[in-house]
């Protein structure tokens, strides 16, 4: 009965002569494929080529450049000790402008000056490869659904690091780079506009983020129950339903008296994680701009319960202050 | 019938678990066998409840019903009904519910003649949930340390629970859970638009082949794990996932008292560099 399981490929395929690719107009592939055993065990076990064009080799040179200014920065914060580098490496931060600078183009490069030019780079090298995606999708001939996911997922990103802050009129309003900073960034961003839970387009996201996982746990395990039936060729069974197909949606008809088809499953998976990040984008864009406080929002339009007023009344201290507010 | 054009070749009797011929029939596209009878007896016996609850409670408002657990001076006892013993008993329900399910799928895999991939991981979720209302609570002490039912009483408890620890994005086992549900979700829409994209090509191409799916990733990131492959690897995103949230739950509390934050001491204080 294991055997049937399809857990792993127990024989691996290796043609002589590597696949090559679809031949393309221009070919810029570059790279020698290999043959990797340990790969062949979960999928193919041929490893390139690769195609790097000039958008792809100017969006990976942009990619390094980002990479390389938020690792010298964090290096800088430890005196250049490199034992120390990797020591707090977690803990080490790029972090954006200081609030007084505001949208100002270029503060000084210690006061958010790098955190700039780190995220032009970076945001200029997510773009090019955007780029790239689409002119390889349609080299193929193939539909660009696989770009216009992508660009859901930059559209939370450009919310996050420059539209919300352009919109608040800050960039100290943007996400530091560095793996703890971005954590606790996440953690105050939530505290201070009352609780993100109370979000209605973040409980959206994370529906979605959970769904999505629900539905990779249902495709996949259903393509690899019926894989003794050729389930894992979709194209085949979409244009021309077999044995497989019709398995794999009466298992879920007898289940829960609902099928999807071979291809809208596809629809189902491409929606759920497009919608991820673009609800949460939403949210994101909400928070602050135009809800200031989503605990109190949900109290006002009957969501959340208002609690028992425990503390006394506690004033902002942004409010007493008199002057510039941070 | 609910019946598919093609359907009625696959529906035959067999591959029960328990019950033999005596439950082995169809409600309208649904399967039934004895798990299907179970499993009704616990959805319905808990739904009915959880709408008693929501009556003798302050509001019928959806967002804001409330069955909450027991208090934690009840420990692991058993609790009046209007004090939590409702929650607990809505909890075997729910237990006792989602194990029929998952037996009935294997019963429908058995007749159709397929694996037990979807009820292997449906048990992941379930055994996500049993760590965070039976196992946690009971390393706790405590059955009020499991979360509420209620659309914002849980997340309520979610906020609470996370910031018992100060700051949860620190505990280590979150940190992979995240990272396995963010990665699911890219994985599945690189997936889902790939397949798309090859059954949907640009207007007057005719449908592409694995060919082109393959040379598309390998194009663009040097690799493409294949048909099969990508299926295997979805499913071992989605359950670690599972797992992982699993885990870092209940290592907060039983095994891990202080703030998460603090955890990470163990790094700056390596011997190498301390």
């Amino acid at each position: 009965m294991a055997y049937y399981q399809n857990i792993f490929t127990q024989v691996q395929v290796r043609p002589l002569k590597p696949e090559h690719g679809v031949p393309v107009a221009v070919d810029d592939r570059i790279g020698k494929p290999f043959n990797s055993y340990l790969f062949g065990l979960i999928g193919n076990s041929q490893v390139g080529p690769i195609y790097i064009g000039y958008i792809a080799a100017l969006s990976i040179t942009c990619g390094v450049i980002a990479f390389e200014i938020i690792g010298l920065n964090m290096w800088a914060s430890v005196n250049w000790d490199p034992v120390q580098f990797v020591r707090q490496l977690p803990w080490l931060a790029l972090e954006p402008p200081l609030p007084k600078y505001g949208l100002k183009v270029l503060p000084p490069l210690n006061e958010g000056g790098w955190w700039l030019i780190a995220g032009f780079f970076l945001t200029a090298a997510i773009l090019l490869w955007w780029v790239h995606l689409y002119r390889r999708a349609r080299a193929l001939g193939l539909g660009t659904h696989v770009p216009w996911a992508f660009a859901s997922a930059i559209w939370l990103y450009l919310v996050l690091g420059f539209i919300r802050p352009l919109l608040m009129g800050s960039w100290s309003e943007a996400v530091p780079f560095g793996i703890f900073p971005h954590l606790d960034w996440t953690a105050a961003f939530s505290l201070r506009y009352g609780n993100l839970f109370y979000n209605p387009f973040h409980m959206l996201s994370i529906t979605f983020l959970y769904g999505s996982t629900l539905l990779f746990a249902m495709h996949g395990g259903t393509i690899l129950a019926c894989s003794r039936y050729g389930a894992e060729r979709e194209i085949d069974q979409i244009v021309d339903r077999g044995t497989a197909t019709e398995r794999a949606a009466l298992f879920w008809r007898w289940t829960m008296g609902f099928n999807a088809t071979m291809e809208s499953i596809h629809r189902w998976a491409w929606w759920f994680a497009v919608l991820t990040t673009l609800t949460g984008g939403i949210g994101i864009l909400l928070t602050g701009t135009v809800v200031d406080n989503w605990y109190l929002w949900a109290v006002k339009h009957h969501v959340a319960p208002a609690y028992p007023q425990v503390y006394g009344p506690i004033v902002d201290p942004a409010h007493l202050a008199p002057g510039p507010r941070p | 019938m609910a019946m598919l054009s093609f359907e009625r070749k696959y529906r035959i009797r067999g591959g029960t678990l328990l019950g033999g011929d005596l439950f082995d029939f169809w409600v309208g596209p649904f399967f039934v066998g004895f798990f299907g009878v179970v499993g009704m007896f616990f959805t319905v016996l808990g739904t009915a409840l959880v709408i008693y609850g929501a009556a003798i409670g302050p509001t019928w408002n959806i967002w804001q019903i409330n069955i909450a657990p027991p208090d934690i001076s009840y420990g692991l006892r058993l609790a009046p009904l209007k004090d939590g013993g409702l929650w607990q008993i809505i909890t075997m329900c729910a237990l006792g519910s989602f194990v029929s399910w998952a037996l009935r799928e294997v019963e429908i895999c058995r007749k159709l003649g397929i694996g037990y991939h979807v009820p292997v991981a449906f048990g992941m979720a379930i055994f996500a949930y049993f760590t965070l209302e039976v196992i946690r609570p009971f390393l706790m002490g405590a059955w009020g340390y499991g979360f509420p039912y209620g659309i914002l009483s849980h997340l309520d408890w979610v906020s609470n629970t996370g910031y018992q620890y100060l700051h949860f994005h620190y505990n280590p086992a979150h940190m992979l859970a995240v990272t396995f549900f963010f990665t699911t979700t890219l994985a599945l829409a690189m997936h889902g638009g790939l397949i798309l994209s090859a059954t949907n090509p640009k207007k007057g191409e005719t449908v592409k082949t694995p060919e082109h799916e393959d040379t598309f990733f390998r194009d663009t990131i040097g690799y493409s794990i294949g048909t099969l492959g990508v299926h295997r690897l979805g499913l071992f995103l989605a359950l670690s996932a599972g797992f992982w949230s699993a885990v870092c739950i209940v290592i907060s509390g039983p095994f891990w008292t202080q703030g998460w934050p603090q955890w990470w001491g163990w790094w700056l204080n390596l011997p190498v560099w301390r």
